[in-house]
């Protein structure tokens, strides 16, 4: 059995990969990838937990994540498609209109 | 009612009603009268119930004295109410009746409702002469309101009481004087009457300002206003606030009883209609300064220099009045001067001392020179009837009641003025009653045997003739004007010829108006009676004696009455070598004027007086409320403390104080620094919202890292 801290060092590579992504990155797109990957290193970490002290809490919490997830990326892309339209351009850099 | 203090038979629970029945009167002609006015009856229910509330108070004060007569001159008191308690001044609603003051109701109440019943047919045909048949029910609520406030200046107990009657008694003075207040005495339009009116009022308030400071002097002494306190308490106290007291009240007396020097109001006064001309500035009103001083007779007794000097301005004003009746020509104003007269002869009576013989002569007085005024009254109202008479009969006849006035202004050059002794002559044909009625008021105050005015003018001469020689021979001359002026007035109005059309159509009045004139005139030559200068006839001396202490009763003087009765029958020949053997003729001057000169023209000037007090006093007050009105109060409060100190230093407190430091520098800067604050700042926190979506999740980033760090490492 693979113990539970090798998976929370693999959530926690996950999450600063994500986080990384998310920051550096300017299409949005790989940003969603980036999210998904920061959302997905939880749920493995929650799934991990879950196992380790034998409870389904944690497994219910990743189900539920996954869920909004796939809503959070629904609405999104729609954005994204928005977006494109009418500036021809998904350049995250490009969209500071509410520049102060 | 409260009960007395002592318990005694009598009529003495009657003491407050000798001002209740005439208040009676006066409420119901002042509540009804307007309804009574409306019924053809009218006007006799108003002057019937006005004299027959004064006719009540006149049994009531007869039976008053008829009480101190059976308790052999015993004073009572009797308290009706509570007035003012503070402290230690105990100051009741309460009557003395004692034999001076029931001396006084009987004079006020008897000559009084003689005076009323008298103006029932005087005031009818005054009001249609003057075309105001309203005013009718005003006059009588106005003479009972008089009897209402002398009353109460008789019947007080305490000083203070007093001064509310002698206080009422000179506003009602004021109403009837200027009670044709629209008018003059020819019935014209003018303010001469109502100037009349408020003369003596001011005269009157100069006289009772000295009344107030006496009354405060003597409060401050005494502690005490009622009579007998203060006069037991004078006893220890230095002369030197007794002579303050007493000459203070001297101004009173004469402002209310016009002596010099405040007489002139009552010349003037004559402005009124002649009842009043006859109850208040002839027989009561103006006695009430006699009756003040004759009342604080213990308070003189004690200061013979204060007595000296009112003997002495009764004594001038005598003499001094009496040169000037001698050159007047209307009427009435004769017979106003030989009161002011008459008069000094009572002030200077009781400065002597005398306080019999002054209150002797100031019933006696009451008597004829009622019966004089309302005689000259009758003249007046005759001339005017025969004056209205003709002005019909040449074919101008008045379908309204004000034609008699229009008629004069329309068709002679010259206003009829019927009060005048140029206009008369004759009239002991055409007015017969009146002409005898006159001659014995006109001998009464001649001082004629035996007239009442013989007997009360004698006995003055004779105590001035035992202490005072400068008075007596004041008086004694005056005396002798008395007889003179009298005597021309006579020769004037009643014989030679009408020198005007009116007076040679002149009608007698009726009995309404001549009967109260017979009672006066039986009174006037049977007066002397009271207290005739003969061993057991001192009747007055006692009676009075009971209150005034024991005074000594003078005998006949035979030298004394000599001198006077020579003197006036003498000035009684003068006047008829004057203006009787030859009378005059219509326009001719007086016969005195040519031999007498300026002193003649003095005379008829009334010695200037009036325009020396305007001169002296009118024109200096208009000055000086000028300079106050002009340079202090517009110049220095308006223009210069008002515009310039209190607006000046509003202003700068407003626009460089406040404007300019507080509100600019204050309170703008403050805002004005918040405003600039939230500029500079929001300047800076800006930058933060660079619109890179990337630098905003780094920021949510590192916060998050910063509260997990914190929560953590907490």
């Amino acid at each position: 059995m693979v113990p539970v801290n090798y998976y929370i060092i693999l959530s926690a590579i996950l999450f600063t990969l994500g986080a990384l992504g998310v920051l550096v990155r300017r299409n949005p797109l790989i940003i969603f990838m980036s999210i998904e990957l920061m959302l997905n290193s939880a749920n493995l970490a929650m799934v991990a937990f879950s196992s380790a002290i034998k409870s389904f809490s944690g497994q219910i919490f990743v189900f539920f994540v996954i869920a909004v997830a796939a809503a959070e990326v629904a609405v999104g892309l729609a954005l994204i498609v928005q977006i494109f339209k009418s500036r021809h351009s998904i350049n995250v850099d490009e969209m500071n209109n509410l520049k102060g | 009612m409260l009960l007395s203090e002592t318990t005694s038979n009598g009529f003495f629970f009657l003491a407050p009603w000798i001002v209740f029945f005439p208040l009676l009167g006066l409420l119901t002609n002042l509540i009804f009268g307007g309804w009574f006015m409306k019924q053809p009856w009218g006007e006799k229910a108003v002057g019937w119930i006005a004299s027959a509330a004064s006719g009540a108070a006149f049994v009531a004060s007869a039976l008053l004295a008829y009480s101190v007569s059976a308790a052999h001159g015993e004073m009572m008191r009797w308290t009706i109410g509570e007035w003012i308690h503070i402290g230690t001044l105990q100051l009741d609603w309460t009557f003395r009746v004692d034999s001076l003051s029931t001396t006084m109701m009987l004079v006020v109440s008897g000559v009084g409702t003689l005076i009323h019943i008298y103006a029932i047919g005087y005031m009818r045909e005054d009001v249609r002469f003057k075309s105001d048949l309203g005013r009718y029910q005003r006059f009588f609520v106005f003479f009972n309101l008089f009897i209402v406030a002398m009353m109460i200046l008789v019947g007080g107990d305490s000083y203070m009481m007093l001064f509310v009657g002698w206080e009422g008694v000179g506003l009602c003075s004021f109403l009837l004087i200027g009670f044709w207040y629209e008018m003059d005495t020819l019935a014209r339009p003018s303010w001469a009457n109502s100037n009349a009116a408020k003369k003596a009022f001011i005269a009157n308030r100069i006289g009772d300002f000295g009344f107030l400071i006496a009354a405060f002097i003597m409060f401050w002494t005494f502690r005490s206003f009622q009579f007998d306190q203060v006069f037991e308490a004078a006893k220890n106290i230095p002369p030197g606030i007794i002579v303050a007291i007493t000459l203070f009240m001297l101004i009173g007396v004469a402002g209310k009883s016009a002596q010099i020097p405040l007489y002139v109001w009552l010349p003037d006064a004559m402005a009124g209609p002649t009842p009043v001309s006859a109850l208040i500035h002839a027989a009561t009103m103006v006695t009430a300064g006699v009756y003040l001083i004759a009342r604080s007779a213990p308070l003189y007794s004690l200061v013979p220099q204060a007595q000296n000097i009112v003997a002495m301005t009764g004594a001038v004003t005598a003499l001094f009045a009496a040169t000037i009746a001698v050159g007047q020509y209307d009427i009435k104003k004769v017979l106003a001067y030989s009161t002011i007269s008459q008069l000094g002869f009572m002030v200077a009576a009781v400065g002597m001392g005398a306080y019999v013989a002054g209150m002797f002569h100031l019933v006696t007085h009451a008597f004829f020179k009622a019966l004089l005024f309302l005689s000259a009254g009758s003249v007046i109202l005759g001339l005017e009837r025969g004056h209205h008479h003709l002005a019909h009969h040449e074919g101008h006849p008045s379908t309204s009641l004000r034609a008699g006035s229009e008629h004069e202004g329309n068709h002679s050059e010259e206003v009829f003025d019927p009060g005048d002794m140029r206009n008369m002559g004759g009239l002991r044909k055409t007015m017969p009653v009146t002409f005898w009625l006159y001659m014995i008021g006109t001998l009464a105050l001649a001082g004629i045997v035996p007239f009442a005015g013989f007997w009360s003018k004698d006995e003055i001469l004779l105590d001035a003739n035992l202490h005072y020689p400068i008075v007596y021979w004041l008086l004694t001359i005056a005396a002798f004007f008395t007889a003179f002026y009298m005597g021309r007035q006579i020769w004037m109005v009643f014989f030679g010829e009408a020198r005007h059309e009116a007076a040679a159509h002149a009608e007698e009045s009726k009995p309404i108006i001549t009967a109260p004139l017979m009672v006066l005139a039986a009174l006037s030559i049977l007066g002397g009676a009271l207290n005739l200068p003969f061993e057991g006839f001192h009747n007055l001396t006692q009676w009075l004696g009971h209150t005034l202490g024991e005074v000594e009763a003078g005998d006949l003087n035979w030298m004394v009455a000599g001198i006077s009765t020579v003197l006036a029958l003498v000035a009684i020949l003068v006047s008829w070598l004057i203006y009787g053997r030859n009378p005059l003729t219509k326009g001719q001057p007086d016969p005195l004027k040519k031999p007498l000169g300026f002193i003649f023209t003095g005379m008829e000037n009334k010695w200037f007086v009036d325009e020396i007090y305007w001169a002296a006093f009118v024109d200096r007050y208009v000055d000086i409320s000028r300079f106050l009105a002009d340079v202090i109060d517009w110049r220095f409060w308006h223009d210069w403390f008002h515009d310039k100190v209190i607006a000046g230093t509003y202003n700068w407190l407003a626009n460089v104080a406040l404007n300019r430091y507080a509100d600019q520098k204050g309170i703008d800067a403050f805002a004005n620094l918040l405003g600039a604050a939230t500029a500079k700042l929001s300047a800076t926190l800006r930058k933060v919202q660079n619109g890179f979506v990337r630098s905003y999740a780094l920021s949510i980033l590192l916060g998050v890292v910063l509260i997990l760090g914190y929560l953590l490492l907490k």
